[in-house]
């Protein structure tokens, strides 16, 4: 190919490789734009159910948890997020027995790992999908799981299996 | 007071009655200094609130090219946003920086304004809204709207940093050689036109345009000049002066809070310039659609006032500016000197040439057909 061939080749090829550039953005300008417009969209916010937003207790209609204070999250807690208060009690049948009497997360510590949910030999704790926590005060950040009066949900007495004759 | 009735929206009408009731009741010099401080107040408003609505407009569209909303969170559709970045402009501080040359770095923000304050003086925004209109109003306006290059070359090498120095260099470079191409296209339609004043230019464009009366010429020498125009204000993919990958900001990085803001406003005004000379010299300026012998039509389109008609050719343009910004990858500084000394310079002087001969031979369309346009 001659030079002067080549020069206006590649003009011409240029201008079509540019122009097919702006179609291509001209193509975009008009598409439907779908970025999430958050607190308008609130109403129908879809949050994945395994995301990890608040540390919860779950309690059930009578106000019980199944938390058995024995303390197993605490220690595998990374951060030092959750502290327990436990009081020892007696049973009417003479047993002694330790019960929760305060559950402390405190949200501005936590980083979210799940170990405590993992861990928990009960089951007595949960991550909710909860994720607007933002506050102004730091201090509120520090929750207390167990709700007022909440006590531990009595195990059900096992029925024995009954044996094959 | 005289009232143009078929033109009922029209600025001029208040201008003109201003001006005869000043003059009824001052003496000539007081008449005068009142009109020229008017429109030097109107100028500087003007040149503010067209820069405000230039950044909202620029944001909003980017962002439609880019698939996002763009800021729609200050006011409605985001629309007092730039107003509050204004705002926050106004009220940063300035950071004094020790080792810079103070009188230059303190000079270099005022050239760009300056210099582009003094072409938007020359743009006719409407029937009888143009502040300076000389006969050699082409030349004027290329010669002004090239100081402006000055105030980057000062704001580069009084920074003190080579980051600016590099970005001002790469900056003249681009600017020197773009002009040329500008001066060209420019030329090209003072050839067809005979004129280089832009009000009688306006006036010869009434039924034909200058980008068809010259057909292929001024088709080639209109987006000649959008490109030149395009690398002179040194955006698009025209931005290397101030690429901020390799050159954080170019000439400005060492400025902050208002002296920033003036070479943030002169960028954009720059390019509100570009496209207004554009609009004048080959989109017919001001003028409304008119169609020779079609005067219900004529009198319908003349209704609509001419700022508007003028505005909207320019947001054409403007658009066109941002479509192509948004396009095209950024230039290398060889590609970007490439581009201009291989091709849109000869180009250009053959295009002139052909224009000549177009004028010359009675080829344009009003000779063509003398009845139509």
């Amino acid at each position: 190919m001659s030079s002067v061939s080549q020069y206006f080749s590649g003009l011409f090829t240029g201008i079509r490789s540019l122009m097919k550039g702006m179609s291509v953005t001209w193509v975009e300008l008009w598409t439907k734009k779908v970025t999430a417009q958050y607190p308008e969209n609130r109403d129908t916010l879809v949050i994945s159910d395994r995301f990890r937003c608040e540390l919860t207790m779950p309690h059930d209609t009578n106000n019980e948890h199944a938390c058995t204070a024995c303390g197993i999250c605490v220690m595998n807690c990374p951060n030092g997020t959750i502290n327990i208060v436990s009081e020892m009690i007696e049973t009417a049948d003479g047993k002694k027995k330790k019960i929760l009497k305060q559950y402390t997360y405190d949200l501005g510590m936590c980083t979210f790992c799940n170990l405590c949910v993992v861990t928990c030999p009960s089951n007595a704790l949960k991550f909710e999908n909860t994720f607007e926590n933002a506050i102004f005060t730091r201090s509120k950040l520090v929750q207390t799981l167990n709700h007022e009066g909440s006590k531990l949900r009595e195990k059900k007495k096992e029925t024995p299996a009954p044996v094959a004759e | 007071m005289i009232l143009n009735y078929s033109q009922p929206l029209e600025i001029s009408n208040l201008s003109a009655w201003l001006d005869t009731t000043l003059r009824s009741n001052l003496s000539e010099f007081w008449t005068l200094l009142i009109e020229f401080v008017l429109v030097g107040v109107l100028l500087l408003a003007a040149y503010a609130v067209i820069a405000l609505v230039l950044i909202y407009v620029e944001r909003k569209i980017t962002a439609f090219f880019q698939a996002r909303f763009g800021p729609n969170r200050v006011g409605q559709y985001g629309l007092l946003q730039s107003l509050a970045d204004m705002i926050k402009i106004l009220l940063k501080e300035i950071i004094h920086i020790n080792k810079v040359d103070k009188f230059l770095f303190y000079a270099a923000p005022f050239f760009m304004v300056g210099a582009s304050m003094m072409t938007f003086g020359a743009i006719a925004f409407g029937k009888g809204l143009q502040a300076v209109d000389f006969n050699i109003g082409v030349l004027y306006v290329t010669a002004v709207s090239s100081l402006g290059i000055i105030g980057v070359l000062l704001a580069g090498w009084s920074s003190n940093n080579k980051y600016s120095m590099i970005g001002a260099m790469r900056s003249g470079a681009q600017f020197v050689s773009y002009e040329l191409s500008a001066g060209f296209a420019l030329m090209t339609i003072v050839v067809l036109s005979g004129t280089m004043q832009f009000s009688e230019m306006i006036h010869k464009q009434e039924y034909c345009w200058n980008i068809f009366n010259g057909h292929i010429s001024s088709i080639i020498a209109f987006f000649i000049y959008l490109i030149s125009g395009h690398a002179e204000t040194n955006r698009g993919p025209f931005d290397l002066p101030e690429a901020e990958s390799e050159l954080t900001a170019g000439y400005h990085t060492e400025y902050s809070g208002l002296q920033f803001g003036f070479f943030y406003l002169a960028e954009y005004l720059n390019m509100f310039i570009i496209a207004s000379i554009a609009t004048a010299v080959f989109l017919g300026g001001w003028m409304p659609i008119q169609i020779k012998g079609w005067e219900a039509f004529n009198q319908i389109m003349n209704y609509i006032p001419s700022y508007v008609w003028f505005f909207s050719k320019t947001g054409v343009l403007i658009f066109f500016s941002l479509w192509v910004r948004w396009s095209f990858p950024r230039l290398r500084i060889d590609q970007l000197l490439n581009l201009e000394w291989k091709y849109l310079l000869p180009i250009n002087l053959v295009n002139l040439l052909v224009m000549v001969i177009l004028v010359l031979t009675g080829l344009t369309l009003t000779d063509l057909f003398p009845s139509w346009f």
